[in-house]
């Protein structure tokens, strides 16, 4: 194992720090090559990517606080655009010292006005003679922003001429960053994916107080053994294992089971973290919902998720008017003349199925039609007159806000608008029994 | 103030209306307050019906918000709770496609949340919030404002003007802070006021159309809000239309592994129709009565268009309005107490009116001559007469209603329903015409005559001492009397209403208007008005037999006329000549001819064509 080793900072911290930040060892001591001891100046930007909790912003949080290194540490989803992003960092870096004392709240609304205030802020907080660091959490963000948020921050250092480093995390790689205009290329750093023994390792180390720490290993080692396949995200492991683990310790509370029966212990858990990977885990059911469960020793058969109330409830007339989209988006349009006209005469599906055709219309994906075409359709599928009134059309306009429906291209009314029909054939098949109409029999694809 | 005095303005205006619109404005102030009072109580009786439908559900939200709540502040050491990520409790909400009613209730369900949880209740429309930007303006001074007025008394809390608060989250933070750390050093007297919110109230945000939000804001926010779960309680609320399928279907997991997702069902609207209809229509409680067809025309509108209930109050509320607009003897169209009174003071006018009844003429002609003399000349007679139907009418209802509901738990016991599902069908099937003369009502005897085997060889297997042979020809005999009874109660009381005397004052039966309104049709009103333009400007230049058109109509009549005959595309040069043709050539210029066709353009019949110069492409078929 690598020690964390560094000239500026005593041992204990390094040794405590080292605690913190497990299976991100190279890293972390990489990071502290980079910036030196306090006065020295670091690299101006660096640009730190990895997978959805590699660790990133946890590891620089630990770093900076641990080593109390002056920085401040700002959400870019949160702070949406760069005048909330700009203000931020000033309020934080003006809230430093002085916690209780409100500074005034002063508008940055460009960056050169940033670049001013943030140069009088560093010297008013006393800063010049530190690595000042300025981290920007989800900075994929910039990309949305002006386009000089993003070079400017690269380049920070030259601009204010102070001591001071940017951090940029990101979970996608710089490349998708650079601008066409080329800017200050950062320092790049990979965090990459905690493997299942790292997994193993990390979870393991806060086992709950009332167990040893072999009995929550084994019990670690089994939610690994089934969860690993679909999910490696450690926040939601660590939920996970701490949803499910009253349950594993049932027999052992029991009596039925010691620490150590561990195949007992096995069966009793596997088939439960089973049924949590396909409930709680995909969120068909809530996690609050899941622990009721357990503990009143129900079964998850009788709480529906939510993916078991697919059934939606359409006026008469928008259950055919979604009938006859769907027929207009997945027949071919030379086709309707065979299902619709009462006398098309005999004309088999070879006479008029041109190459292409052949592949089923259903893996090609939905096409758009045009309102008519639509009209149509529904005018020859429903049994009695049905007059083109307001409340047909605004049933349409109804079931694209449902978005059951979906307009294409321009939506200019006058023009002619073109529909596409978004549901599934299960959906639409469900619909299609309620109102006693065979749609197989009206589709291309199941001639 | 303002919003009051408003209501005076237009009410004014709508009883001049009411007066004026009329020629024979017979008692027409009456009748307008009548209206009016009646509607009021319609109202009121539908808003606390659903209101009653919708109280298990805001029940089961309250207990879910409490249950979030109470784990939101117990700030345990335990092990458990610390492993585990903290999600936003949400509270997904299916309401069913009726999203016209969904508004109402948002409404109550914010007030409710309001009395009973948290102060802190913020709605948010999809149409506002394009972007996260947009979003947390529109939450901020949602939250910021109620603060003030929840507590109007305490003005000393500085509200600073709502576009210098930074749109962010930590202004929010600190504004949930300082509102809470305020009431909990509130003096005693004072808490009063808060003591039936919970202590640190959840603030609760709800967005009432999850199908029209973007992903990509409604990701952001969940993002940013689960940063600061820990600092602010937020409830979130998705108001779904559709299945909540749809969640997956806007989140990827990463974001909806944030949320803590419980659902809840609200009763379908068919059951909130039928609540409506049983509430506001199968009642003695308010005079006018709907007949069959207007009945069906709403009830239609609702089935196969909208599913909405608002819309349907609505529907009734317009046959309200038009029923005393129209009809000068709606004037009687009140309460049993008030009926007499308003018959003596009748005008002569309205006497006439009366007689002109179809109802009321049947009825005198089946009089005795000298009565029939007396109807048709003393107006006080009349009167007495009148009085003494109009009695007949309320008797008549008051047994119609109880004799319906027990005619639909027989059919609604029995197999395929012979005689409808729904007490509404039931209904109209009986104001439509003798129901004892329909099949269906054949098939029912039959039917019902069934199940009483059973149900008397129960009671009667009870009674063992009878002897078995003499018993069963007792029982045949008891079959009969009973369906004969049902069958006689039926005649008796289940007539259908336009058989009564002075039904017209109590029903509203213009269906044909009721349907022009609600359910309008664009495509062949433009139709109609551009193939026969006298339908709308009625001058007799332009009354023409047949098909043709007349000379003298508008030239974009003339232009559409000749559109119609064409195919998909049509050439500009021949369908000039035609129109030349069609009128005598000096009338018709060049520049006329183009201004028709570009105004048909701005209809939306025709458009410029691609594929071939000077042509134009038809975007309709057939005639409308």
């Amino acid at each position: 194992m690598p020690n964390l080793e560094h000239s500026a900072y005593p041992a204990a911290t390094l040794l405590h720090l080292e605690s913190l930040v497990p299976c991100r060892e190279s890293q972390v001591s990489m990071l502290l090559s980079i910036f030196g001891e306090r006065q020295q100046l670091s690299f101006p930007s660096i640009f730190i990517y990895g997978h959805t909790s590699s660790g990133k912003t946890y590891v620089m949080q630990t770093l900076l606080n641990t080593l109390q290194l002056p920085h401040v540490f700002v959400n870019c989803v949160e702070h949406f655009t760069s005048r909330l992003l700009l203000e931020e960092i000033l309020i934080q870096l003006q809230n430093r010292s002085s916690e209780t004392e409100e500074a005034a709240h002063v508008p940055c609304d460009t960056f050169n006005d940033f670049v001013r205030l943030f140069k009088q802020a560093i010297v008013s907080q006393g800063l010049q003679d530190e690595t000042f660091y300025i981290v920007l959490d989800r900075a994929e963000q910039l990309r949305e922003m002006e386009a000089n948020v993003l070079p400017a921050f690269l380049r920070l250092q030259e601009l204010t001429a102070r001591n001071v480093t940017v951090v940029l995390l990101s979970e996608i790689v710089w490349e998708l960053f650079r601008p066409n205009t080329g800017c200050f290329e950062p320092f790049t750093l990979y965090f990459p994916d905690y493997s299942i023994g790292h997994l193993q390792k990390i979870l393991c180390q806060n086992h709950p107080p009332e167990y040893s720490a072999d009995f929550y290993s084994a019990y670690i080692n089994i939610l690994l053994g089934v969860f690993y396949m679909v999910c490696r995200d450690l926040k939601e492991l660590q939920h996970l294992a701490a949803l499910n683990f009253s349950k594993y310790c049932e027999p052992v509370v029991r009596g039925e089971a010691n620490e150590r029966d561990t195949r007992k212990l096995w069966k009793n858990i596997e088939p439960h973290l089973k049924k949590a990977m396909q409930t709680v885990y995909l969120r068909e059911i809530s996690s609050s919902q899941w622990e009721r469960l357990q503990h009143d020793e129900g079964e998850a058969g009788q709480l529906k998720g939510l993916s078991a109330h697919a059934h939606v409830e359409l006026p008469y007339y928008s259950k055919f008017l979604l009938i006859a989209a769907y027929l207009a988006s997945y027949n071919p349009v030379r086709t309707d003349k065979r299902f619709f006209l009462k006398h098309h005469g005999k004309i088999k599906k070879t006479n008029f199925m041109k190459k292409h055709e052949k592949t089923s219309n259903h893996l090609l994906g939905p096409k758009p039609f045009p309102l008519d075409r639509l009209l149509a359709i529904l005018y020859s599928i429903v049994d009695n007159r049905v007059a083109p009134t307001a409340n047909i059309f605004s049933q349409i306009t109804s079931l694209v806000t449902l978005q059951l429906l979906s307009m294409v291209g321009n939506n200019d009314q006058l023009d002619g608008p073109r529909y596409k029909c978004t549901v599934s054939l299960d959906f639409i098949r469900a619909i299609a029994r309620t109102v006693n109409f065979d749609i197989i029999k009206y589709l291309y694809d199941f001639l | 103030m303002i919003c009051s005095n408003n209501i005076c303005v237009s009410l004014s205006f709508l009883a001049d209306y009411f007066r004026e619109g009329n020629s024979d404005a017979e008692d027409s102030e009456l009748r307008f307050a009548t209206c009016q009072s009646l509607w009021k109580h319609v109202k009121l009786e539908a808003e606390v019906s659903l209101e009653d439908l919708n109280k298990q559900l805001f029940d089961n939200l309250v207990s879910f918000l409490r249950r979030s709540h109470s784990e939101f502040q117990e700030k345990t050491t335990e092990w458990n709770c610390q492993m585990k990520s903290r999600e936003i409790p949400t509270a997904a909400l299916v309401l069913g496609v009726n999203v016209t009613d969904h508004d109402l209730t948002f409404r109550s369900l914010s007030e409710v949340l309001q009395n009973r949880v948290t102060p802190y209740v913020a709605l948010l429309q999809a149409k506002d919030c394009p972007g996260i930007k947009n979003l947390m303006q529109k939450l901020l001074g949602q939250l910021m404002n109620c603060y003030v007025d929840v507590d109007s008394e305490e003005d000393d809390y500085v509200q600073t003007s709502q576009n210098r608060i930074r749109c962010s989250m930590t202004s929010l933070i600190t504004w949930y802070e300082s509102v809470t750390k305020k009431t909990d050093f509130e003096t005693p007297s004072k808490k009063r006021t808060s003591s039936r919110h919970w202590q640190s109230p959840p603030v609760v945000v709800i967005f009432k159309d999850m199908e029209s939000f973007t992903t990509k804001v409604l990701q952001d926010f969940i993002v940013i809000s689960s940063q600061h779960i820990h600092e602010l309680p937020l409830v979130l609320v998705f108001g779904i239309a559709t299945s909540p399928m749809i969640i997956h279907g806007l989140l990827p997991h990463s974001v909806s592994s944030l949320l803590c997702i419980e659902l809840f069902q609200s009763l379908s609207c068919k059951e909130h129709l039928s609540t409506i209809i049983d509430k506001v229509l199968l009642t003695t409680q308010f005079p006018l009565k709907l007949s069959e067809k207007v009945l069906q025309v709403l009830i239609n509108i609702f089935l196969y268009h909208d599913f909405s209930v608002q819309n349907f109050i609505k529907g009734f509320q317009l046959c309200i309005v038009e029923h005393f607009y129209t009809q000068p003897l709606s004037v009687l169209c009140c309460h049993q107490e008030e009926v007499k009174k308003r018959i003596n003071s009748l005008s002569h006018n309205q006497c006439e009116n009366i007689r002109r009844l179809p109802s009321f003429r049947r009825y005198v002609e089946n009089q005795p001559s000298e009565k029939q003399i007396a109807l048709l000349t003393t107006d006080g007679f009349l009167k007495e007469t009148v009085q003494q139907l109009l009695d007949d009418l309320n008797v008549y209802h008051e047994n119609y209603f109880p004799v319906l509901r027990c005619l639909h738990v027989f059919t609604s016991s029995l197999p395929k329903y012979p005689l409808g599902k729904q007490i509404r069908e039931l209904h109209c099937a009986c104001l439509e015409n003798r129901v004892w003369e329909t099949e269906e009502y054949e098939s029912f005897l039959q039917l019902f005559y069934a199940p009483l085997f059973f149900f008397f060889l129960k009671t009667l297997l009870e009674l063992k001492e009878s002897r078995r042979s003499k018993k069963l020809t007792k029982f045949e005999m008891l079959r009969f009397e009973v369906v004969d009874y049902i069958d006689s109660v039926v005649r008796n009381y289940l007539v259908p209403a336009d058989h009564k005397t002075l039904h017209e004052i109590v029903y509203f039966n213009t269906a044909s208007v009721l349907r022009e309104h609600l359910n309008a049709a664009p495509r062949v009103a433009l139709h109609t008005a551009l193939n026969n333009p006298y339908c709308y400007l009625k001058s007799q230049a332009l009354r023409s037999d047949g098909g043709s058109i007349s000379n003298k109509a508008p030239d974009i009549c003339i232009v559409y006329k000749l559109h119609l005959e064409c195919g998909r595309l049509i050439n500009l040069v021949d369908w000039l000549e035609v129109r030349k043709d069609a009128s005598s050539a000096s009338s018709c210029s060049h520049a006329r001819f183009i201004r028709a066709v570009s105004e048909l353009e701005l209809l939306g019949f025709i458009k410029p064509s691609k594929q071939k110069t000077d042509h134009v492409a038809r975007l309709t078929w057939g005639g409308c």
